[in-house]
């Protein structure tokens, strides 16, 4: 509100943008005409329409196949399978659709299915059945099969048919090699210069039929939108996108946070302690004073270096992680706590890579919230898996109030290794993680305690670890 | 003198200890930088002490420690130090429970720099000791805080010391008390943890190590 006003400079563009339009306006109408007559559009709406008669002919055939086959064969049970692949015809199909629909509707159309809570045929099966995209796909491969196709084969046939015919006049007239050519089946044509004059009428007519094809095949792609996407669909794929780009990014920052582990590692910890080793190899020599207190300086800073890029490396992702898993880091997490911790996990073979994680930072960042602000004198922590669904549970006997965002006391807990310097997002951040993963947070913190902060990860079986 | 197999994957680091073994007269035999060279050259050479790092290639995970424990099985009694860079309880007590846990030894790898007492360590594992490092210990005993807590700050000292294998006159020289000091704490610590008493150092060492364990 308070801005200033704008520099007295302004008004000068505003008149020079019109003189710059009314100079390009000219020059810009031909180049548009020609793009349209010439360019790749027409054509790009003959080549879908093309497309789509062979593809809807298949279409029609594999339909009508499996219904006949499966329906016979249904009394000796593998028709079913057959009705089933009946069914679910309209995902590949759609699939191939909405590629195609990039020929002449620039805008993507997402792909509305979801990802299968867990990998399998039965999943995947129990997904797409219950998916109503998947239902009105089926509902577009017959519309296809029995109707569209054989429009657009009408439609694109007869534009080929007169124009072709026209063209093809004088070749008809050299092979006919009686002097004439039945254009059209309505006129005969009986010289040379009137064959040449239907082909140019020919030829001029045939970007002139490129529009009402191109209508056509418009009106195609509208039906196609509006059947493969629907709005509300679209919007649910958007979400499903955002939520893919989300898993993504969390990926990514994942990556990241490896990759400086084992920079850290690999480099300056090693040196470090080739140092610290080469420092201590020159103590040994009992060089004077006062070189001899210098070394015994520069080998303390090197110590307290080492122990500090241990805990640091240690908080960027805990190595034992990797190594042997969810428990084994939660008791290594317990080991730390300044507060005792009971740990009772019985989470059985390895879990997915990136549950592992979450959970360990959420963990983490509990039994960090404990020690920092319940003045608990017990920590117990509990998890189970049941039915591909992991829940964690930390329960301390502090004084509570703690909430999701911060703490009672408007601490935030950010500040610790154990967080790994997710800079004060806390809880918080322990939420949006675990909802990353399809995982929920929850926290029971009356004041006077006891508060239980209970975490619920879905976790489909990984591939076990030994 | 002390026949050596080395076994570390960063070369700076690898040829450092090579140099700081030689510095204290141990004979360096074979210097690797694979799990899997480490267990073909401690087959081959039979050493009296195989020296590994935990994480090693190919998967930079545990390789090492897995590879230390698979050569406790095939030569019984092998004395092996283990050089980490992380406190994890869970590796050394995969160390100790490879055998009857002597001759065996977890060291934080910034222990090296004290070249003297990583050359004792070294000396004393080769001998059979079962050296602990001292943070390992500090983190088991501060997970075992309850029945710890009736140990005087001093007393968690000594047993910290103990755990790193040391015998009474070396912790009394640590702690700069007398010998006998040491032993009566080293009593009373016994006498609040409900252990029989006993002088062999490596079944004390164990006998506290599997309490602390639980």
């Amino acid at each position: 509100m308070l801005s200033p006003s704008p520099p007295p400079s302004s008004p000068e563009p505003r008149t020079a943008l019109p003189r710059a339009t009314r100079q390009a306006l000219p020059r810009a109408v031909p180049r548009a005409l020609s793009r349209r007559l010439l360019g790749g559009r027409p054509w790009r709406a003959a080549l879908y329409l093309l497309t789509s008669v062979p593809l809807g002919v298949a279409t029609l055939v594999a339909l009508l196949l499996l219904a006949v086959v499966g329906s016979a064969l249904t009394v000796l049970v593998i028709g079913v399978p057959l009705l089933l692949t009946l069914v679910l015809a309209g995902i590949p199909l759609a699939a191939l659709e909405r590629r195609r629909l990039r020929l002449i509707d620039p805008a993507p159309l997402l792909d509305p299915h979801r990802e299968p809570p867990e990998p399998g045929l039965a999943s995947w099966l129990r997904t797409r059945l219950q998916e109503r995209c998947t239902w009105r796909e089926l509902a577009y491969a017959l519309l296809f099969a029995f109707v569209l196709w054989p429009l657009e084969a009408l439609a694109v046939g007869s534009v080929l048919l007169v124009c072709g015919g026209l063209i093809g006049t004088p070749v008809m007239m050299a092979a006919g090699g009686d002097g004439e050519a039945r254009v059209l089946k309505l006129w005969l044509a009986d010289s040379w210069p009137e064959a040449f004059a239907v082909l140019l009428a020919g030829v001029v007519l045939l970007p002139l039929l490129t529009w009402p094809l191109g209508v056509v095949a418009r009106g195609r792609a509208v039906l196609t939108r509006a059947l493969l996407a629907p709005p509300d669909s679209a919007l649910d794929s958007r979400i499903a996108e955002l939520d893919r780009s989300r898993t993504r990014l969390v990926d990514a920052f994942e990556a990241e946070r490896r990759r400086i582990e084992r920079d850290l590692h690999d480099g300056a910890q090693q040196r470090l302690v080739a140092l610290s080793m080469t420092l201590g190899l020159a103590r040994l020599e009992r060089p004077a004073e006062p070189l001899g207190g210098l070394l015994d300086r520069a080998h303390e800073e090197a110590s307290v270096a080492l122990v500090e890029i241990r805990e640091l490396i240690h908080g960027i992702h805990p190595h034992i992680l990797t190594d042997r898993g969810l428990e084994a880091a939660v008791e290594d997490l317990a080991d730390r706590s300044p507060v005792p911790v009971e740990v009772l996990l019985a989470v059985p073979g390895r879990l997915p890579q990136a549950v592992e994680t979450a959970v360990y930072f959420a963990v983490s960042e509990a039994l960090t919230n404990v020690a920092k602000h319940s003045g608990a004198s017990r920590v117990t922590v509990t998890g189970v898996t049941v039915r591909h669904s992991l829940s964690v549970e930390v329960e301390d006997d502090g004084r509570g109030g703690a909430r999701l965002g911060g703490t009672a006391d408007g601490g935030r807990s950010g500040s610790g290794t154990a967080d790994g310097g997710r800079g004060g997002t806390g809880l918080q951040g322990v939420a949006d993680r675990l909802s990353v993963l399809g995982g929920t947070l929850l926290l029971s913190s009356p004041p006077g305690g006891p508060t239980v902060f209970r975490l619920e990860v879905p976790c489909p079986p990984a591939d076990s670890r030994t | 003198m002390l026949r050596v197999v080395l076994a570390e994957d960063s070369v700076l680091l690898r040829e450092g200890l090579v140099g700081l073994l030689e510095r204290f007269g141990h004979r360096v035999l074979a210097a690797v930088g694979t799990a899997e060279e480490l267990t073909a050259a401690a087959l081959e050479h039979r050493p009296d002490i195989v020296v590994t790092d935990v994480r090693m290639p190919p998967g930079f995970s545990d390789e090492g420690l897995r590879a230390a424990v698979t050569l406790r099985g095939k030569l019984p009694g092998l004395p092996v130090l283990v050089l980490s860079q992380y406190v994890q309880r869970t590796y050394a007590e995969d160390l100790l429970d490879a055998s009857d846990g002597t001759g065996v030894g977890y060291l934080l790898k910034e222990r090296i720099g004290h070249v003297e007492e990583f050359a004792d360590a070294l000396r004393r594992v080769a001998e059979g000791a079962t050296v602990v490092d001292p943070e390992v210990v500090r983190q088991l005993i501060r997970r075992r805080r309850d029945p710890l807590a009736r140990l005087t700050a001093r007393e968690v000292e000594v047993l910290a010391l103990m755990a790193e294998g040391r015998s009474n006159a070396s912790v009394a020289e640590a702690l700069r008390v007398s010998e006998g000091t040491v032993s009566k704490h080293f009593g009373s610590i016994l006498t609040k943890l409900d252990l029989d008493v006993s002088d062999a150092t490596n079944r004390r060492v164990l006998a506290v190590l599997a309490f602390l364990r639980g």
